[in-house]
């Protein structure tokens, strides 16, 4: 092991002993192939294992370990130490959400506002299982692939300086996840999720800043969705003006 | 999970992965009237399921049969699977893929609009359907989405299950911890399904993730279910040395080659050659896990094999294949390798190693995913139903917790529309015995020992003992180990003691599952004097299907496992050489 050494300025909270979050900083060894979650694991078999946070499958997937690394939000899974040499290296959690205890942050929030958007195929008719598949071509594919690429990892709403100031807004991944059912060929729900991302804390909240298109590990580009849901949006609004049947599709 | 729920469920699923959703699906599709819910120790689209990358396999095309399929998970599973639960699986396997297709799950696509195919290790026709190199990770967050639309399926996101309930030999819910404050709670259900995923952290180097500790199998162990045919641990032959990152065999199955350190495709010096430049299905990079791993551990041996920092490698050469494809098809696989090694494997090799993958083993479960103890159903890596016997193959198992998730989920409903309620006295009591065993035992013990040791050491000791070749002498020093590491796991010592979010007691719980399954895993092999599938033993180097073509059934006693038998099911395919 390395005899070098990087510290790491980790932000601790007990609810209940703790008024407010404070800083503790832990001398890890410094190995080039460690990522920040190494090292985190490094401090909680070895130095102090109340440390808490989440983690898994360290391979950038799961998308349970996302942390700010020096006010940045990363994958501390993805996130090497070697980037952040001579340190110090700092991490807290996640911006914009409450925090449970050390660097674990409240969810419940996302998973809420992710069933509300109604990510699930809707049609109008089921197609029988001994019909087989709904065929698709690699093009149809291709035109909500990037948007299915989300793991849930809630960095866009770290990013986000929207959902800062208003938490009631729906957020960048729950609209990339509507806009990718939308956009799927076999999906004929845009009716039902609509109502929802047109909603005054939809998309229409969003100021285009694009943060959350940076940070996201998995290129999404969830900046993208919520402008296309925009403009799908107003054209329908305007179709609604234009046509006296409302312009329904 | 609202406040004011009653704790009490027709059918509970404990595991929030593949086969725990795919079974709460199931569940809530049988009847309108049961209350369903789903519990697990993380949010559900964290499951390990999410790093599946290669496929799930069906019969879909007019090339193939029904009868091919079985035939080669059979064969690959050295004639150990039982074989009326293979013809039940590859026939309901096509069904599967379509639903979770009309679910939404982005299936990668021929030119026509059909799902795509691609060639697997052991499969003798194109049947394995992916989307892209995430198919586990497309998949989970598919059935995931899906479950959101059932809004009677409540959920326990971040809930630990302690202990089985078990009333009359009949299991009646769990004992759980709630990781956010601490508290245990009873919650009962008329049927309990286990779909926990399997233990591949019991070793040193694995491909799974930190979550796959054995909790599932444990908690049914200690209940009294047997674990059937634990000796049989997959490893995978090429993850990455250090991490162990899987880099999936779908690299191979678009035609990637394993290279010695001289630049030598050496597998075709084990019987799987000739080498030919566009992949053969079952030869050279083709071959089932099992044998290829062993094929590196002899090049090693060889001296054949790079050395690195973290042990012996070869090389995975995809740049044949050229940029375009693997962007296509390989895209997780360029930036894992890009990540992780350094590298792009549009220019380079990329270093592999066989490492720990998968639990063929399980808790032992019928054709319908039900256990030996009445109320209790398991599906998925945490069961054993016997589809993969000695050796799985490749893209068997996603599309194994499809099948069987949902006739657990079936099985169990129907079981719990039958049954009375759950008395709620003797359910009291459990829990707050449970309450009082994890106070005394973890919270406020005052051991020397700390977790990271004791975890480090019985990872070392499978390693050592439980390996790709594996002796009398080292198992027998294997489990030994394991014997005094259980004795020093009673002089547990942990720094947190507080009730919210303490991660240091789940990792002790975990470790206490993981000791558990370890000696069901090191004992079995013990027992079984002969070589099989994934267990290989110098000392007994042949297939002796006289005395073991039986499966092995491990039941937990206070002095360790207890080694019992039960006969393999043949139905059509007598056992012969497995040989490729």
């Amino acid at each position: 092991m390395s005899e070098e050494t990087i510290t790491l300025e980790v932000t601790r909270y007990r609810p209940g002993h703790d008024s407010e979050p404070r800083i503790e900083s832990f001398a890890v060894p410094y190995e080039k192939d460690w990522v920040v979650l190494d090292a985190l694991n490094h401090i909680k078999d070895q130095m102090d294992g109340s440390l808490t946070y989440r983690w898994s499958c360290r391979m950038g997937v799961c998308g349970s370990c996302g942390m700010m690394v020096n006010g940045v939000p990363k994958l501390t899974c993805s996130a090497f130490l070697r980037d952040y040499h001579p340190g110090p290296v700092r991490v807290e959690p996640l911006a914009n959400f409450p925090v449970i205890r050390d660097l674990v942050v409240d969810l419940e929030d996302f998973m809420e506002k992710l069933r509300r958007v109604k990510p699930w195929l809707i049609r109008e008719t089921e197609k029988p299982l001994s019909e087989g598949e709904y065929r698709q071509t690699p093009a149809q594919l291709e035109a909500f692939k990037q948007f299915s690429m989300c793991i849930n990892c809630m960095l866009c709403y770290a990013a986000c300086p929207v959902y800062g100031l208003a938490p009631a807004f729906v957020g960048p991944a729950a609209i990339a996840l509507a806009h990718r059912y939308n956009m799927d060929s076999r999906d004929e729900g845009y009716r039902f999720r609509e109502p929802i991302l047109n909603d005054s804390v939809g998309v229409w909240d969003c100021t285009f800043v694009g943060e959350c298109s940076v940070v996201c590990p998995k290129h999404v580009d969830p900046a993208a969705a919520i402008q296309r849901s925009k403009v799908a949006g107003a054209k329908d609004w305007a179709m609604s003006m234009l046509m006296p049947w409302g312009g329904k599709k | 999970m609202p406040a004011d729920v009653a704790y009490s469920h027709d059918v509970l699923v404990i595991g929030g992965g593949g086969a725990g959703l795919r079974a709460a699906i199931a569940a809530a599709e049988t009847s309108d009237r049961l209350s369903i819910a789903v519990l697990s120790k993380v949010y559900p689209m964290r499951s390990h399921t999410v790093s599946a990358e290669g496929g799930t396999a069906a019969v879909m095309r007019d090339n193939d049969s029904l009868d091919t399929h079985a035939k080669d998970t059979i064969f690959g599973s050295d004639f150990l699977a039982d074989q009326d639960v293979v013809e039940a699986f590859v026939k309901e396997a096509p069904g599967e893929v379509i639903q979770i297709e009309h679910w939404g799950c982005p299936w990668s696509r021929d030119p026509d609009g059909r799902v795509s195919v691609r060639p697997f290790g052991g499969m003798t026709v194109n049947r394995t359907l992916y989307a892209a190199d995430k198919t586990g990770f497309h998949m989970l967050h598919a059935l995931f989405q899906t479950s959101l639309k059932y809004e009677k399926i409540v959920r326990y996101d971040e809930w630990f299950a302690t202990s089985l309930l078990v009333e009359d030999s009949r299991v009646c819910g769990v004992a759980a911890l709630n990781v956010h404050d601490g508290s245990v709670r009873a919650i009962t259900a008329k049927a309990v399904i286990i779909c926990t995923g399997g233990a591949g952290r019991v070793f040193q180097f694995t491909t799974n993730a930190a979550i796959k500790t054995g909790d599932g199998m444990a908690l049914a162990y200690r209940a009294g279910a047997p674990l059937k045919d634990m000796e049989f641990m997959q490893y995978h032959p090429t993850g990455l040395p250090g991490t162990g990152i899987l880099i999936t065999e779908a690299s191979r199955g678009e035609g990637g080659h394993l290279k010695n350190k001289d630049g030598y495709r050496y597998l075709q010096d084990y019987g799987l050659g000739p080498p030919t430049d566009k992949p053969v299905h079952r030869k050279m990079e083709l071959g089932p896990r099992d044998i290829l791993s062993r094929c590196h551990m002899q090049e090693h041996q060889k001296g054949r094999t790079f050395e690195g920092p973290h042990g012996h490698y070869v090389h995975l050469d995809l740049r044949h294949l050229g940029e375009k494809l693997i962007d296509s098809n390989l895209p997780f696989v360029r930036e894992l390798v890009k990540n992780y090694v350094g590298i792009d494997p549009v220019y380079e090799p990329i270093p592999v190693r066989p490492v720990l993958h998968y639990t063929m083993g399980g808790i032992s479960t019928d054709i319908n995913a039900k256990t030996p103890l009445e109320g209790l159903y398991a599906a998925g890596e945490v069961a054993c139903v016997s589809i993969n016997g000695a050796n799985r193959l490749g893209s068997n198992s996603l599309t194994e917790l499809l099948v069987f998730g949902a006739r657990a989920g079936r099985s169990a409903a129907r079981h719990a529309l039958e049954r009375p309620a759950v008395p709620s006295n003797p359910v009291a009591q459990l829990v707050s015995d449970e309450r009082r065993r994890l106070d005394t035992r973890y919270l406020r013990a005052d051991g020397r020992e700390r977790i990271a040791d004791i975890r480090d050491e019985m990872r070392k000791a499978m390693e050592d003992g439980c390996g790709i070749y594996r002796d009398k002498a080292t198992m027998a020093k294997t489990c030994d180990t394991l014997r005094r590491l259980r004795e020093r796991f009673g002089r547990i010592s942990l720094t947190d003691r507080d009730a919210v979010f303490n991660t240091e007691l789940i990792a002790a719980l975990e470790l206490e599952s993981m000791l558990d399954v370890a000696a069901a895993v090191a004992h079995g092999a013990l027992a079984r004097e002969e070589s099989r599938g994934a267990h290989t033993r110098t000392d007994f180097p042949k297939r002796d299907d006289a005395r073991f073509l039986k499966h092995t059934l491990a039941y937990r006693t206070p002095d360790g496992p207890r080694i019992e038998y039960l006969p393999v099911t043949i139905t059509r395919w007598p056992p012969e050489e497995r040989k490729y």
